[in-house]
């Protein structure tokens, strides 16, 4: 299972000695099939349990409603086993951050959020 | 506050939900059409986001940003990334729900106003689903949106049959305070075709 995601359109790397995820480009794929590659990389992310994951999403210019009901279930998943914590990085140079990143905390009160 | 209309004759119908207008005839807008074709979905998929981010791109010349000042390039931006997610979504949804059996086109139209932006998306729709639809809109219109939007995440996060997340019209009523209206046209009888106007108001 690959920890890094390469195409066209966005990149997705995984850095084990911060356990970040970062995401870069625009990530707009049809619905869960065509995300499951992505959704599996999180799983296996959190199932070597750190401490904290960190979504770095700093550099995601575009998700779509699938993407985000991606990450959301992920972000419900770790709620669930309570033993993981979540950080979510996004920028406040791009819009949607702003407007839909804080849904996150609302799935997970804990979550931290940081618009660097 | 009605939420329904029914204007009905022997041959045409049409039904308005939510907030529907009939914009007046003298405006800018851009348009732009899709032929049915015999392409997979799965091929044109990227079509939806290019033709987005054009519109969003095209709109931000009515909104100049100045250099010298950063409000305005901020809210260049951010108009540019709301019209790039709205566009976008809805494209997904008319491809997704297009009835493929139609030669019906499928549109986007964008309408600048002075103070809002006016998307408007048709596509056919098959006669079998249109229940299910407007019983998702009726539940749209009646729900507290952020309180809808967090159960429908938890229900699709219990759901791993779940295809279809629902998302879209819902994070336009919550994340970007749009009004969502929609217009259901017989446009063709036997075989029926039915074609489904979805009208998002997004004020800038």
């Amino acid at each position: 299972m690959a920890m890094e995601i390469n195409t066209e359109d966005y990149q997705i790397c995984y850095d084990p000695a911060t356990a970040t995820v970062s995401f870069l480009g625009s990530i707009r794929l049809s619905g869960p099939a065509e995300y499951a590659p992505i959704a599996q990389l999180l799983t296996q992310v959190a199932d070597v349990e750190p401490t904290k994951i960190t979504l770095n999403l700093q550099q995601l210019e575009f998700l779509n409603s699938s993407g985000i009901n991606m990450l959301s279930k992920f972000i419900i998943e770790i709620r669930k086993t309570a033993r993981v914590r979540i950080a979510v990085q996004g920028s406040q140079s791009i819009g949607w951050h702003g407007k839909s990143l804080r849904n996150f905390q609302r799935l997970m009160p804990g979550l931290q959020l940081d618009f660097l | 506050m009605s939420l329904i209309s029914n204007f009905s004759s022997h041959i045409d119908m049409t039904q308005i939900f939510g907030d529907f207008i009939e914009p007046s005839a003298s405006q800018e807008y851009l348009i732009i059409g899709f032929s049915p074709s015999s392409v997979p979905l799965k091929q044109r998929w990227r079509n939806n986001g290019l033709s987005a981010d054009f519109l969003a791109d095209y709109l931000t010349t009515f909104f100049p940003g100045n250099q010298d000042e950063p409000s305005t390039i901020e809210r260049q931006a951010e108009i540019k990334s709301a019209v790039s997610y709205i566009a976008n979504e809805l494209l997904e949804n008319a491809m997704k729900f297009n009835d493929e059996t139609s030669e019906y086109p499928i549109d986007i139209k964008l309408l600048l106003e002075s103070d809002r932006v006016i998307f408007s998306v048709a596509n056919s729709i098959s006669p079998q689903a249109v229940d299910k639809f407007q019983a998702y809109i009726q539940q749209l219109l009646t729900s507290e949106p952020s309180e809808l939007y967090i159960q429908r995440l938890e229900k699709n996060a219990a759901d791993e049959s779940c295809t279809n997340s629902g998302l879209g019209l819902l994070t336009m009523l919550t994340d970007y305070t749009a009004k969502l209206g929609w217009k259901f046209h017989t446009v063709h009888q036997d075989p029926e075709v039915i074609a489904v106007t979805t009208m998002v108001q997004l004020t800038v």
